[in-house]
């Protein structure tokens, strides 16, 4: 790069301070839930300002967090909810798609209004509860899995990738014999890999993240997942379970720890993952933005 | 929706319908030949009707007195009663006002706050740094929005490390999350810190299509730095920040309620009950249906108003539109 101004030097200085910043402001939570975790919980309640280190090395906190069934049951539920509708959300997604790609399909333009005319106007909280009730979801895994089968927008974005597949491609398996499965299965989604991917991150995601689907629609804690679960411990404040172990004194401290080991465990495997799978990610908001 | 970047790849597809002739003949055909097509848009039809379209004809109890027993078809009609209710309510000018006033200032704190990053980032010069930066700034997206609920209940309580680091200059310990007060900075800055990189991304990608001859020529011309960024990377950019600004207009009327309905709590519903909250409350915890629906149907209405005059006066003023 060229000479540089005295005025351009200053701000670049200014810049890395102010980007270090960010980057600690974003960290050091982290940062601290983390040391916080490992501390010795009557140490760590006494403990005044930053953590630059865990006060008191012990795993107590976690030993009670694997102890709860609940952590356990969360864990193994969230699972499931993030493959099983991971799953269905690709197959109807990918069917979408492969049906609106068509270009003769009858009603197709009808079809895109209604469809597209799903994102702007919704029924609402209310109406969409009622039908779930009626249809006696409730209380079910169904209730997470299949209200939510197709996000709109995501079905946009794979439309758009399977348009730009040449059309000649799917003619010639049609002269061979193939059929529209044997199409969608062994062209077109072998060729639409990077949209595939990008998708399986965004629907398991949603999935690990959501909470709020399954306030609504589970009664039944057995079938909650691990953010309802953390939902209860963090928020509503019921770690008491966690510790009963304990003398009634230690109750109140090795509570606060708790907490904060539940946060490394439920955190850790997006952490875990996410160095690696952002690119995806980043790619992804980047599909999303180019106009079909 | 988020259809940004203007030069989207040629639609093959679209490319050769034009050359064909009459529709209808074709599609005549088509279904005879290609029966299975039909067949597998079935599921995705139906999915549509059941779970978009099934709420949709829910919400006629909005204007009807729902009964169990009655079924939402056989429950009596009452008109607007359950509008003129909401609108009578005590609570309604609350719940407007605070959904609007999160919005607004997430329009004027969050909305900027991805931009400038974005431009900052694009002034870094060194790659591996910039990269690093951005790695970062896109974690706090991915943490559910429970475990950032849950840190902030730590960190912001009576004696949590935030009131700890503020005793230090003397200041007398506060629990940020009771006081009404606190709620709406609480709110839209934990959002920032959550959503400003990865907020940044797409105006990053914007910049990066902005051709580098202005750049070259801007310098030749004696632009510095900060007049290349004022003349020609924000007026680069600014067809993502119209179409953003639409989007975010068009949901002035929606808080979504999952992040409000774990951080408030009855002493802050002065500043934090939003009207999805409400809705929330009111229909599925007290069970009063009609009444919700009705509050829910309004602002879809007015959501639905806002987005569609937003794109419309973005189409006149500047040819950027969502549709």
């Amino acid at each position: 790069m060229g000479a540089q101004t005295v005025g351009e030097k200053v701000f670049g200085i200014f810049n890395t301070i102010l980007m270090l910043g960010l980057c600690f402001v974003t960290l050091y939570p982290f940062v601290y839930v983390l040391f916080a975790s490992f501390s010795d919980a009557t140490a760590f309640l006494q403990h005044r300002g930053l953590l630059l280190r865990p006060v008191g090395f012990n795993l107590d906190a976690y030993k009670a967090v694997f102890q709860n069934p609940m952590i356990i049951s969360g864990y193994k539920n969230t699972l499931f909810y993030v493959t099983v509708g991971t799953a269905i959300n690709l197959l109807m997604t990918a069917v979408g798609a492969y049906v609106l790609s068509r270009r003769n399909l009858f009603f197709r333009n009808f079809l895109m209004f209604a469809i597209v005319l799903t994102m702007v106007f919704h029924g609402g909280l209310i109406p969409t509860f009622m039908l779930i009730n009626k249809l006696g979801m409730m209380n079910t895994p169904w209730a997470l899995l299949i209200p939510s089968a197709i996000s709109t927008f995501n079905l946009i974005i794979m439309r758009t990738a399977f348009q730009g597949i040449p059309v000649s491609l799917e003619e010639s398996a049609k002269i061979d014999g193939a059929g529209e499965l044997t199409i969608l299965f062994r062209i077109i989604i072998p060729l639409s890999m990077p949209v595939m991917a990008v998708m399986i991150l965004w629907y398991a995601v949603g999935h690990w993240n959501s909470y709020f689907s399954a306030l609504v629609y589970l009664r039944d804690r057995t079938l909650y997942p691990l953010q309802l679960v953390l939902r209860d411990i963090l928020i509503a404040n019921s770690t008491d379970s966690m510790s009963t172990g304990a003398a009634a004194d230690d109750k109140y401290a090795i509570g606060e720890t708790i907490k904060y080991a539940t946060i490394i465990i439920s955190t850790l495997p997006i952490i875990c993952l996410y160095p690696f799978l952002q690119k995806y990610f980043v790619k992804g908001v980047l599909i999303g933005a180019i106009k079909e | 929706m988020r259809q940004v970047l203007d030069k989207g790849p040629m639609n093959k597809r679209s490319v050769k319908r034009k050359n064909e002739s009459s529709t209808w003949h074709i599609t005549g055909k088509d279904i005879r030949r290609n029966w299975m097509i039909y067949l597998l848009a079935l599921p995705v039809i139906a999915y549509y009707l059941i779970f978009h379209y099934g709420p949709m004809y829910g919400l006629q109890i909005a204007f009807k007195d729902f009964s169990p027993a009655r079924g939402i078809w056989g429950s009596p009609w009452v008109g607007f009663k359950h509008f003129m209710s909401f609108f009578d309510g005590i609570y309604f000018w609350r719940l407007i006002r605070n959904t609007l006033l999160i919005n607004i200032y997430e329009l004027l704190f969050a909305f900027p706050a991805a931009i400038i990053l974005a431009l900052l980032l694009n002034e870094i010069r060194g790659m591996m740094f910039k990269r690093w930066v951005q790695t970062i700034s896109y974690l706090p997206h991915f943490i559910s929005i429970v475990v950032v609920a849950g840190m902030m209940f730590d960190f912001l309580s009576r004696d949590g490390l935030i009131s700890q680091l503020l005793g230090f200059i003397g200041i007398t310990p506060i629990d940020f999350l009771k006081e009404a007060g606190w709620f709406r900075f609480l709110f839209v800055s934990s959002g920032i810190w959550q959503g400003i990189g990865w907020g940044s991304i797409i105006y990053l990608a914007s910049i990066a299509n902005i051709d580098p001859t202005l750049y070259e020529a801007a310098k030749i011309d004696g632009a510095n730095r900060w007049r290349q960024t004022f003349h020609i990377t924000i007026p680069g950019i600014m067809p993502t920040i119209v179409i953003m600004l639409i989007l975010n207009m068009g949901n002035m009327l929606s808080v979504g309620s999952d992040k409000v309905l774990l951080l408030y709590n009855p002493l802050t519903y002065e500043t934090a009950d939003v009207i999805s909250t409400y809705v929330y409350r009111k229909g599925i915890l007290e069970a009063s249906y009609s009444f919700t629906a009705a509050v829910g149907l309004f602002n879809s209405v007015i959501s639905f108003i806002l987005i569609v005059s937003a794109n419309a006066i973005s189409k006149r003023v500047s040819e950027n539109k969502l549709w």
